[in-house]
């Protein structure tokens, strides 16, 4: 096996196993070490990081795990992703984690936060809410105290400070981490032939359970390793996929895209990975810092409001043109208020630019895949018609 | 969150009291003042029901359109049907809130208001994101369409179930640097605080007189019905009328005549006349369904079954735990009515609240709607349903429906799990009388 083939088997394995075994390992390695879950969109991991906790993120049950109890807590037309998440509460798989933070991405991960307090309540649980208002002395002021307060509920869940030195070691590993995730999104767009999407993914993914310092080394390896191999470059058009900030898509999902004949150049995909866009400065208080990111240089997505209509959708326009993409596949979780409510917008941003896409839905336990895959294959036979016309 | 006329078609032996002729007059002036406003020479505010700043908005001499209520309309009115299939044939997903869906649809379709008349292109979208994610995507959705100035108001949500003080100020600060400051430029108007003041406290009295009203289903019989009935009641308050003498006297009117009613021991006004005998004190979480609005309630009063307290009248504001606009903190006041509406308290706080209606107003079981594309209030709904079931003993109901998309109002199903419902409450009785656990 190459060393590729081996980083990408370890990706694999922690992608599939559902009891965190890498997790729980890390957590046993040192007595009182705890362990912090989050759920999408964003969360500054640096905070959890610099308590000396593990930042663990959690994404649904995806397309292997039964789901026994979990459904007897959703009406039929709720999205997957909360249920699973239940699931893997009520089923003990979780039980070594000792706080979860529910961001501010819709009302179902909202109202989950409730749910979790009174369904685990020994779990620090913490709702954490960000500012739709983008003004340093307003919006800024209130997340740097937000932050300030999650700083002092991991404090005394960890029983000790959290020093400035330790929070600006932590913004510096993941300011690395962030910079390598691009580099590898980097990477895919370039040479999407030797970067599958899924391997991606699962490479981004393998952060959301290994420690920053361990996945740091690991990008880099990746990295060094798919330079050197050479596969086929295929006649596949270039897309961007929108609309997988939250509940996952089957790998196979992922996989059928590229099957049938796209390369996916960007996505939406584990946006905690890349959601600050510039490297958080050192100087100065580590939390104003962070504060200032968020507010200035931060990810797009559909649960942040964007203040201007001439801004909207623009983010997508670009992240085309930046990335050389030939169309936008507009992959939506059923029943996902913030894909779903703002596709329209995006889609006439698109028109208005003349960039074709096209738009389904999906489940994390989505078993057939054939109609997506003739969609995607058709999608992109037509935009090879258009760009040979 | 709702303002409705009454509905046509009632039956005609049913004598209108005071307070419902002043309801549908009120009603009637509020839609001429939006229709006309432009011409008139004034400037229209669309904003949404739960943290709405009535108060603030009159204070610029703005008139307060409030889209839900116009979805409300079109779903008593039997037209929010089509509005929604015209959205959906425009892109909109079926998946999604059903409110954004027969605006937009109403829209496409000429944008009629109840009396006829053309809507106005709103001059201002105050999005007061407060308790519900759709908010902020719906005033996305029609900015684009109108490419009118929108204003963000963001109400923190309540997610360790207090209020704290970086919350609060955030709001203040939003108001004083950016709400209020864009207020007078569109408006042309200049802020006077003292006059927001005296709104706040016309805003103070009729919350006062509602909340006795609402409290009034301690009374055995209940003279009102807090969720069918309660929806009128709540119209005012919620509506574009708090903070104005109109709503003062609607609300003195009601509560005397609801004061003669506990006086005479009777139930509650229906559709078809007062209400038979009460068999059943209901709590009801979620909104109701408003495309067969009449058909649901008559499934309840044919059943001796009246709501005595409900979730849903407080989505525009909770009241009846101590809260009142304050003319001494104004722009605190604000925050704090934004903060604490129904929807922006965290789950443990909804249960509690629930559990305490169903002890405080003796009731026999929760029942919940839960509405097929409304994730702000369902997503947990269930887990509610069994916190309440074990907290109190009593037993919970659950149906499902959509509030203004008749496809999801099954009214053979819904009636049949109400019937089973409420002999499920005559078993846990009867159950009880004998000593026996149910
Ligand atoms: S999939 Fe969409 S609706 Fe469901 S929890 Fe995630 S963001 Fe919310
Ligand atoms: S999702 Fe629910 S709370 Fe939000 S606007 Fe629609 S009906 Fe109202």
């Amino acid at each position: 096996m190459s060393a590729l083939e081996k980083i990408n088997e370890r990706c694999l394995d922690l992608f599939e196993d559902l009891h965190f075994k890498a997790a729980r390992e890390w957590k046993a390695a040192e007595p009182g070490r705890k362990v912090v879950g989050f759920m999408p969109v964003y969360v500054p991991r640096e905070i959890i990081h610099a308590a000396g906790m593990l930042p663990l993120g959690i994404t649904g049950g995806g397309d292997q795990m039964e789901v026994i109890h979990g459904d007897a807590y959703y009406q039929s037309y709720i999205c997957r992703i909360p249920r699973s998440t239940i699931e893997l509460g009520v089923s003990g798989r979780l039980d070594f984690v000792d706080g979860m933070l529910f961001p501010s991405i819709c009302d179902v991960i909202r109202n989950l936060s409730g749910m979790w307090k009174l369904m685990f309540p020994n779990v620090y649980t913490r709702y954490f809410d960000v500012p739709q208002n983008y003004i340093d002395d307003i919006g800024g002021n209130y997340y740097t105290q937000e932050l300030a307060e999650l700083v002092e509920g991991l404090e005394e869940l960890g029983g000790r400070k959290i020093t400035e030195e330790q929070l600006r070691n932590s913004i510096a590993l993941y300011n690395e981490n962030r910079a390598l995730v691009r580099e590898v999104y980097d990477f895919r767009s370039k040479q999407p032939w030797k970067a599958p999407a899924a391997d991606v993914y699962l490479l981004v993914r393998a952060g959301y359970v290994l420690p920053v310092e361990e996945h740091n080394k690991m990008i880099r390896e990746w990295l060094t390793e798919s330079e050197k191999v050479d596969r086929p470059l295929r006649d596949n058009c270039r897309v961007i996929v929108a609309g997988l900030f939250c509940e996952q898509p089957p790998l196979n999902l992922i996989k059928s895209l590229e099957l049938a004949g796209c390369y996916v150049v960007d996505d939406d995909l584990l946006l905690v990975s890349r959601w600050l866009l510039e490297d958080v400065p050192l100087e100065g208080d580590p939390l104003h810092n962070l504060s200032q990111a968020f507010l200035h240089h931060s990810e797009e997505t559909s649960a942040k409001y964007v203040p201007t209509l001439a801004e909207k959708g623009q983010h997508l326009v670009r992240a085309v043109a930046k990335r050389g993409a030939e169309g936008v596949i507009f992959a939506s979780p059923s029943f996902c208020d913030p894909a779903l409510l703002d596709r329209p917008m995006l889609q006439s941003a698109l028109k208005k630019a003349n960039i074709p896409f096209i738009a389904f839905k999906y489940a994390e336990n989505s078993g057939q895949m054939q109609p997506i895959r003739e969609q995607a294959g058709t999608f992109a036979d037509s935009i090879k018609l258009w760009s040979e016309a | 969150m709702t303002e409705i006329t009454t509905p046509k078609g009632a039956s005609p032996e049913v004598i209108k009291d005071d307070s419902m002729w002043k309801q549908k007059e009120m009603m009637a002036g509020h839609y001429d003042r939006i229709t006309s406003a432009h011409e008139n020479g004034l400037k229209v505010c669309n904003t949404f029901v739960p943290g709405n700043l009535n108060e603030l908005i009159r204070c610029f001499g703005l008139v307060n359109n409030l889209p839900e209520v116009n979805a409300i309309q079109s779903g008593l009115r039997k037209k929010s049907g089509n509005f929604v299939l015209e959205a959906e044939k425009h892109g909109h997903s079926e998946d999604v809130c059903t409110y954004v869906k027969s605006d937009i649809g109403m829209m496409e379709k000429g944008n009629i208001a109840p009396n006829g008349k053309k809507f106005p292109d709103p001059d201002v979208l105050l999005l007061s994101y407060t308790g519900c994610f759709t908010f902020m995507k719906w005033f996305e959705l029609l900015r684009e369409q109108y490419d009118c100035e929108t204003i963000m108001l963001h109400t923190p949500y309540e997610g360790d179930g207090k209020i704290t003080k970086n919350m609060r100020d955030y709001m203040v600060k939003q108001l004083k640097d950016d709400v209020i400051p864009k207020l007078e430029r569109i408006s042309g108007v200049k802020f006077d605080i003292d006059l927001l003041r005296e709104n706040l406290v016309k805003s103070a009295k009729a919350e006062e007189d509602l909340v006795w009203v609402l409290q009034s289903a301690k009374n055995k019989p209940s003279p009102i019905d807090a969720y069918f009935g309660g929806i009128y009641y709540i119209g005012p308050i919620f509506g574009a009328f708090r903070g104005t003498d109109d709503a003062i006297e609607y609300y003195k009117l009601l509560r005397a005549e609801v004061e003669a009613r506990v006086k005479a021991g009777r139930g509650p006004v229906t559709p078809d006349g007062d209400m038979g005998k009460e068999k059943y004190r209901i709590v009801v979480e979620g909104p109701p369904n408003y495309t067969s609005f009449r058909d649901f309630w008559k499934m309840f009063y044919d059943e001796g079954a009246v709501v005595v307290a409900s979730s849903y009248t407080k989505v525009g504001g909770v009241y009846d735990f101590g809260f009142r606009h304050d003319p001494t903190n104004p722009l605190e006041s604000l925050a704090d009515y934004c903060l604490g509406v129904y929807t922006n308290l965290n789950l443990p706080q909804r249960v509690d609240m629930l559990e305490n209606y169903m002890n405080e107003y003796e009731a026999d079981g929760l029942l919940i709607n839960s509405i097929k594309s409304c994730n702000s209030f369902s997503a947990g709904q269930l887990l509610m349903l069994r916190e309440i079931e074990k907290r109190t003993g009593k037993p919970g109901g659950f149906v499902e429906s959509d509030l203004v998309d008749p496809r999801y109002f099954s009214p053979a199903n819904i009636k049949n799990r109400l019937e089973s419902y409420f002999q499920m409450i005559d078993q846990k009785r009867s159950g009880k009388t004998k000593g026996v656990a149910a």
